[in-house]
């Protein structure tokens, strides 16, 4: 309400007579009952984003961090400039490891129901995420991944049995039991120690990436991260960091729609787009339909290309769908619509990919049951091979001292007094 | 050389050995930092090895928690400890424990320098002393050097150190040591015996303690900047203490404190930082689990108050000659 003199009292608008300032919170579309929503999405057809040079400078590319590469359309045909232009072969492999990587989820899911772990969490729907980076990347290139990209170390081959030993925590476990499952690390698969703490792993593959330019290295790196904690302060001194060096350094956001029961809008998605954190630091920025493998790909082997150019590093968000519940301690049905999943409109990685290799002529429904039946097979002998060094809380782990170890490269007194007590305590309860 | 000049020292002569070792903080390259511990590095050895940081301390530590992943060995600077918040949950939980939760695939060999404490009207935002923090984490080591020679020595062990660590260096005492009194001047280490730094390598190992002055009657354990005002209270009073300066907190050196307060009898703990919770607890704890029968007083503990560093008080709270006189007098009348 203006002052009805038409003079300001120069005290600011403080204390008179104006509307109540109102708060506002997020609210997704729907909720449980409700009918799910996606008409607020705008999904640009196929071949709309333009692939700009490596090269480009991250002003000249703004568009693409609003938009959305896509390379699969509805029917399993290709078209516009980020078509890879794959090889039989590696559309196969993608094919192959992304339905290997569902098989893997699934039959984890179901051990960990049959309690013989704590823990899973499932990548369902999101498989082309980290199957279409790693087939991008080089396989010495070092990855900083959050706890849903399994994808990248069964895309590199990285023995099934090695990661279910760990999700074990037995006496396989190469982490001698001391992560929570999935949590994997595989330097030899240029895969980081997995943390809880999100995005902590930002700035680490930042730094990585820096030391690796410094020294005059070819090796690149690469992070992922939630959409939800972009919001963490380690997210932004990680893009200024690679703002700044303009280190060689993809920073994946897997955009998969919820934060456990957080929907986007909390991090801020109401506003603008994930990708669009890019602009503001100056990197080159691309959202991609985390959904087609294809732009997946493209999007990381344009990426990596640009970062081996010394172009700097790029953000990528990746525009998909959790179509599980956050963990196995999850349950999706308490807080969002439970038709969500099946009306995503990106539809399925895996479906999208199988129907373009049967569009070209290179695969057929038989060959994919055929698969699906040798990769349960394969799974499941995985699973059992690991069982034969132990499952959780069934005594098979690394010996009781082991937890004494790797604190410091070498055992100060005050562990080795610990360590000593316990082993006495053990030994005077006749365990 | 003064306690800037030795630390300048080690890292000259730590990356002239070793070129995986890189210099990064807020000013610490072509200014040479704050304090100008990092002069002239940067025109020695690089750009690509000495450089300045965007401000932000979780950054930084979570750079340099990648560089070393990758096989560099990175000495940050957190220009004032007091900035080190920011940076505690890549301190805390991906640094110190890299190594423990990767089973050693993936190590953090990195030396966190920050300037720490008070007495120089700095405030409650550059005077505080959170040493006691790191002690209570598991994965990390805590070093605080008291003299020039000191710093350089247990510097150079630190960079060499496969773990993480945290090096507070006690600005009070960087351009001279200190008796405590607030209305002295600054002194000049010029002179001083501990002050006379070789020039080339060398290292003192981690996890030993010091004696800074040998007595029979009473044990002072102290670090930093305290050695300094413990050794001036008790010359001033004539009493036959023991000052043992523990330069290490993690790992700690307890056979020299058993070894001395068994011989004494009696004990005295020395820090700036706040009471409750502060290392002087786990101290005091140590020497009555494992001297206890031959203690002839309860132990006494002469820290800064549990209140934020105050500015214009900053001699109030500071634990000082009178303060620790107090305790002396008290401890030796039993």
């Amino acid at each position: 309400m203006s002052d009805p003199t038409g003079f300001d009292s120069g005290e600011g608008q403080g204390a008179r007579n104006l509307p109540p300032l109102k708060l506002h919170v997020p609210e997704p579309p729907a909720r449980p009952g409700e009918a799910a929503d996606f008409t607020h999405f705008e999904i640009p057809p196929v071949g709309a984003q333009p692939r700009p040079d490596e090269a480009a400078a991250p002003a000249d590319m703004r568009d693409l961090a609003y938009g959305l590469v896509r390379v699969l359309d509805e029917d399993g045909q290709t078209a516009g400039p980020w078509n890879p232009k794959l090889p039989p072969e590696t559309l196969l492999k993608m094919l192959r490891a992304m339905a290997l990587t569902r098989a893997f989820d699934g039959r984890m899911f179901r051990a960990q129901r049959q309690g013989k772990t704590s823990f899973y969490m499932k990548s369902t729907g999101e498989e082309a995420v980290s199957i279409g980076a790693a087939l991008a990347l080089a396989r010495d290139d070092m990855c900083f991944p959050s706890y849903r990209q399994q994808g990248i170390l069964i895309a590199r081959d990285w023995p099934l049995v090695d990661m279910i030993n760990q999700i074990y925590s037995n006496k396989g476990d190469r982490l001698k039991g001391r992560q929570l499952p999935i949590m994997y690390s595989a330097r030899d698969a240029g895969f980081f120690s997995i943390s809880g703490n999100l995005t902590t792993q930002y700035p680490q593959a930042v730094g990585w990436a820096m030391a690796s330019a410094a020294k005059g290295d070819t090796r690149i790196a690469a992070t992922w991260c939630g959409e939800g904690s972009t919001a963490e302060g380690d997210f932004h001194s990680a893009c200024t960091f690679a703002s700044v060096y303009r280190a060689p350094v993809i920073m994946n956001i897997v955009n998969n729609q919820w934060a456990i029961s957080s929907f986007s809008g909390f991090a801020g998605a109401e506003s603008t787009t994930f990708a669009a954190r890019a602009v503001g630091y100056g990197i080159a920025g691309l959202r991609v339909d985390g959904n087609d493998v294809l732009a997946v790909y493209a999007a990381t082997r344009w990426a990596a290309d640009r970062a081996r150019a010394n172009g700097g590093p790029t953000l990528i968000e990746h525009f998909t769908y959790r179509v599980e519940g956050h963990s196995t301690s999850d349950d999706p049905t308490a807080y969002r619509s439970a038709e969500e999943s099946s009306l995503w409109p990106l539809g399925d990685p895996i479906a999208r990919l199988k129907q373009h290799c049967i569009a070209i002529g290179i695969w057929d429904e038989e060959r994919h049951a055929a698969m699906d039946r040798e990769l349960a097979e394969l799974v499941r002998d995985a699973a059992r091979e690991a069982e034969k060094n132990g499952i959780l809380g069934h005594g098979l782990h690394h010996p009781m001292e082991s937890m004494f170890e790797d604190v410091f490269e070498e055992m100060p007194w005050h562990l080795q007094e610990q360590k000593q007590q316990m082993l006495d305590e053990w030994k005077a309860a006749g365990l | 050389m003064n306690m800037i000049q030795a630390i300048n020292s080690a890292l000259d002569v730590m990356m002239d050995r070793d070129p995986d070792v890189v210099v990064m903080g807020e000013d610490v390259g072509y200014f040479g930092g704050v304090f100008r511990a990092t002069a002239g590095l940067q025109q020695k050895y690089g750009k690509n090895r000495v450089f300045d940081t965007p401000i932000t301390e979780c950054g930084i530590i979570g750079v340099a928690v990648g560089m070393g992943a990758y096989g560099l060995r990175p000495v940050p600077e957190i220009q004032f400890a007091d900035y080190i918040y920011p940076a505690l949950d890549q301190l805390v939980s991906e640094a110190a424990r890299l190594r423990y939760r990767s089973a050693g695939e993936f190590i953090s060999p990195m030396t966190v320098r920050s300037p720490f404490g008070g007495g120089i009207f700095g405030g409650q935002t550059h005077s505080q002393s959170p040493e006691g923090i790191f002690t209570h984490v598991s994965g990390v080591k805590t070093v605080i050097p008291s003299t020039p020679y000191d710093a350089k020595g247990l510097l150079i062990a630190a960079i060499e150190d496969n773990d993480p660590t945290i090096f507070f260096e006690p600005k009070r005492i960087y351009n001279g040591p200190f008796d405590g009194h607030y209305d002295t001047p600054a002194k000049s280490w010029a002179g001083h015996p501990d002050a006379q730094v070789p020039t080339g390598y060398y290292r003192i190992p981690l996890g030993k303690a010091r004696t800074a002055r040998a007595g029979g009657a009473l044990t002072i354990l102290c670090y930093g900047t305290m050695v300094h005002v413990v050794e001036n209270t008790v010359a001033a009073m004539g009493v036959d203490a023991e000052i043992v300066d523990l330069r290490t907190l993690v790992p700690l050196d307890i056979e020299a404190i058993e070894e001395s307060v068994r011989k004494t009898g009696r004990c005295l703990i020395v820090h700036e930082a706040t009471r409750t919770s502060g290392f002087g607890a786990e101290l005091l704890a140590q020497v009555q689990e494992r001297c206890f029968y031959y203690l002839e007083a309860p132990i006494e503990r002469v820290t800064g108050f549990d209140t934020p560093y105050p500015h214009s008080l900053e001699w109030a709270y500071f634990p000082g000659p009178v303060r620790i006189r107090e305790a002396i007098t008290k401890i030796m009348k039993d």
